[in-house]
């Protein structure tokens, strides 16, 4: 007796994410061209919103997908911008291969972060990356060559002369300084498109399936052949990269450093946190609507200083309690829209199965 | 330099850090709960005490007895009405709630004192001294030492020798079981967060006499505390005490190498603690 198999596909598109994928190219293509067509202040701006993206968009594979609940990553936003300082005024390296150095010795810090803190059970997990991060800090700040406490400058040449900037100059006819506002800007796109991408693709693959596994039900997923362990510290690693990368390249732009501002826990950990727990944790759109609705509080707000922190702190606790996935979570609940589809849905087959599962599995 | 004099300063300053670790500790032990905001709780409480003896013009001594039944009423509240939505088996929503707290607390007390250094002052005691042979020691700092051991006496009589604290064993070792046998672990966390802010206070009291403060110095504190905890084991309190001291000398022997060194110091002997003990030197607890 034979039985007809049933011819079941696996798919994760939704006919949402065929339509985001063709708007998003539109909007890509927007946004390269977009210091052609809106005003500095308008790129610095955007620059501000996409390199936040970057650092929120890393702290939620870290929280949302690999379990590991860090308040310690402003150690790499620092150690890489002080990495590109170093590389710049030692060694006379360009700005912009100096950031690429700045992703490799983040990691460098994160192998041995990661010995120490893997050893700490969950929460406590948490302050241990915040005690490196101090410890970073507090080794920094005696570097005398780069500052000390009261920090340094990039040489004016260094930003000037920086790679493409006088290619760009000479071909868009931007004046330098323009000029290099827009390689900043570019990168920080390249940036948000290579960390959205990876993430993406890492979610989608055989990996992000072991990925969601462990956070759900560690033992269970170990108990499948998933090693826990390796996945975490692969997400670990890669994620210091890409926040060296984003420290480095926010610094590039900044050209002014100092250990209080480049490691604060305020400005690269907290306002990253609220960015993705507003905007809905273990979603990868979340992020995205979250640094979209920050960006607009601190404008509306800036000029109440520390009522702007404690209103957004407030709002934090409001939506952990009442929605726990965010406000992006309220939304694809409702609609169902996804835009970067990561669940897996069985089609095809006598019993057309389109039960969903639990989120993101 | 006077080593006996800097280790023994080191061990008093312990004392304060046992105090601030205390209460994390304790909550810790009964609801896993891990509270991020708990050096801006000690810096919230050292405020309450400056407000009460200055409004009142009272010994902060005696502003602090007032204070803790106010602390152990927030702590109550805090944990009741709030924490104790968030418990459960994922570590987020108690983490990031308490992150929030943290930054609501810092920046509450940065709009109502301003971001200048406070300090509480306590008279003629601060500068007392008391001579012990080779070296002196300050009664403040011996107050403090003495107040966080007369603390955790206190705390482990209390855990092990009274009903409230059999309550509090039972619901750590398993909440639903401890519910059959009438006890409300609702309640049990609340009383737990409550009695930890009244350590809290008294933390505080010595916070807020023997050095400035200011909205933003909770994050250190908490630091300070979680390191004490670590370094001791978890689940002991005697432990909490060790680590505190171990913490305490190794920042002032990194202060009299070079003051710059002093925090430094104080986290290279944890991580090496980490990284030789994982588990901590006196652990207790299995989980």
């Amino acid at each position: 007796m034979t039985m007809a198999i049933p011819s079941f596909t696996v798919e994760t598109r939704t006919r949402a994410s065929t339509f985001s994928a063709i708007a998003v190219i539109a909007l890509l293509l927007l946004a390269f061209a977009a210091p052609f067509i809106v005003s500095r202040g308008v790129i610095q701006d955007l620059f501000f919103i996409l390199t936040m993206l970057v650092l929120a968009q890393n702290w939620n594979l870290l929280a949302g997908y690999a379990g590991l609940i860090s308040v310690g990553q402003q150690a790499f936003v620092g150690f890489g911008a002080y990495t590109m300082f170093g590389a710049v005024i030692l060694f006379g390296v360009d700005p912009v291969v100096a950031i690429l150095i700045a992703g490799a010795f983040a990691v460098a810090l994160a192998i041995p972060t990661a010995f120490f803190t893997f050893r700490l059970y969950g929460p406590y997990f948490a302050i241990g990356t915040w005690v490196v991060a101090e410890v970073a800090r507090l080794l920094l700040a005696q570097w005398k060559a780069l500052g000390g406490g009261t920090g340094t400058s990039l040489p004016r040449d260094a930003t000037r002369d920086m790679m493409g900037v006088g290619f760009m100059r000479d071909l868009f006819g931007m004046k330098t300084s323009e000029a290099g506002d827009a390689l900043t800007y570019w990168l920080a796109l390249i940036l948000v498109i290579a960390t959205i991408g990876f993430i993406y693709g890492l979610l989608r693959s055989k990996q992000g399936l072991g990925l969601a596994a462990v956070r759900d039900n560690e033992q269970a997923a170990r108990a499948v052949g998933v090693d826990a362990m390796r996945m975490k510290t692969f997400v670990y690693l890669a994620t210091a990269f890409m926040t060296g990368l984003a420290g480095a390249l926010i610094y590039v732009q900044k050209a002014r450093i100092s250990p209080d501002a480049a490691f604060s826990v305020t400005d690269w950990t907290a306002y990253v946190i609220f960015i993705v727990v507003i905007g809905g944790i273990g979603t990868i759109e979340g992020p995205i609507l979250g640094v979209i609705i920050f960006f607009l509080l601190q404008n509306l707000l800036a000029d109440y200083g520390s009522w702007y922190l404690l209103m957004l702190g407030l709002l934090g606790i409001a939506v952990m309690l009442f929605a726990p996935r965010g406000l992006w979570g309220l939304f694809s609940d409702r609609t169902s829209i996804q835009l970067f589809p990561v669940r897996r849905v069985l089609k095809g087959g006598p019993l057309n199965l389109t039960h969903k599962g639990g989120p993101h599995g | 330099m006077n080593w006996l004099d800097t280790i023994l300063q080191g061990v008093l300053l312990g004392g304060l850090y046992a105090l601030f670790a205390a209460g994390l500790s304790l909550v810790f032990g009964i609801m896993r709960l891990v509270n991020l905001a708990h050096g801006d709780l000690i810096v919230l409480a050292a405020f309450l005490i400056l407000v009460l003896a200055t409004t009142l013009g009272i010994n902060p001594f005696v502003a602090a007895v007032i204070a803790m039944p106010l602390m152990f009423a927030i702590g109550w509240a805090l944990q009741y009405f709030l924490l104790n939505r968030t418990l459960g088996k994922d570590i987020l929503p108690p983490l990031l709630v308490t992150f929030g707290l943290s930054i609501v607390i810092q920046n509450g007390l940065l709009e109502s004192f301003s971001a200048d250094s406070r300090r509480v002052f306590a008279g003629r005691l601060e500068s007392a001294s008391v001579n012990l042979g080779p070296v002196t020691a300050g009664i403040m700092p011996l107050m403090t030492f003495f107040s966080a051991v007369a603390v955790i006496v206190c705390l482990n009589q209390l855990i092990y020798r009274t009903s409230v604290g059999r309550a509090f064993r039972a619901t750590s070792d398993d909440p639903v079981t401890a519910g059959l046998m009438g006890i409300r672990p609702q309640r049990i966390f609340a009383m737990a967060t409550g009695l930890a802010m009244v350590v809290v206070t008294i933390a505080a009291l010595y916070l807020g006499t023997r050095a400035n403060f200011d909205p933003t110095s909770g994050p250190s504190r908490l630091i300070y505390a979680f390191e004490a905890v670590i370094i001791g084991g978890l689940g002991s309190l005697w432990g909490t005490l060790a680590g505190g001291i171990i913490l305490g000398v190794a920042q002032t022997v990194g202060a009299a190498m070079n003051p710059e060194w002093q925090i430094l110091a104080g986290h290279l002997a944890f991580l090496a603690v980490l990284l030789f003990k994982p588990r901590g030197l006196f652990p207790r607890a299995v989980d």
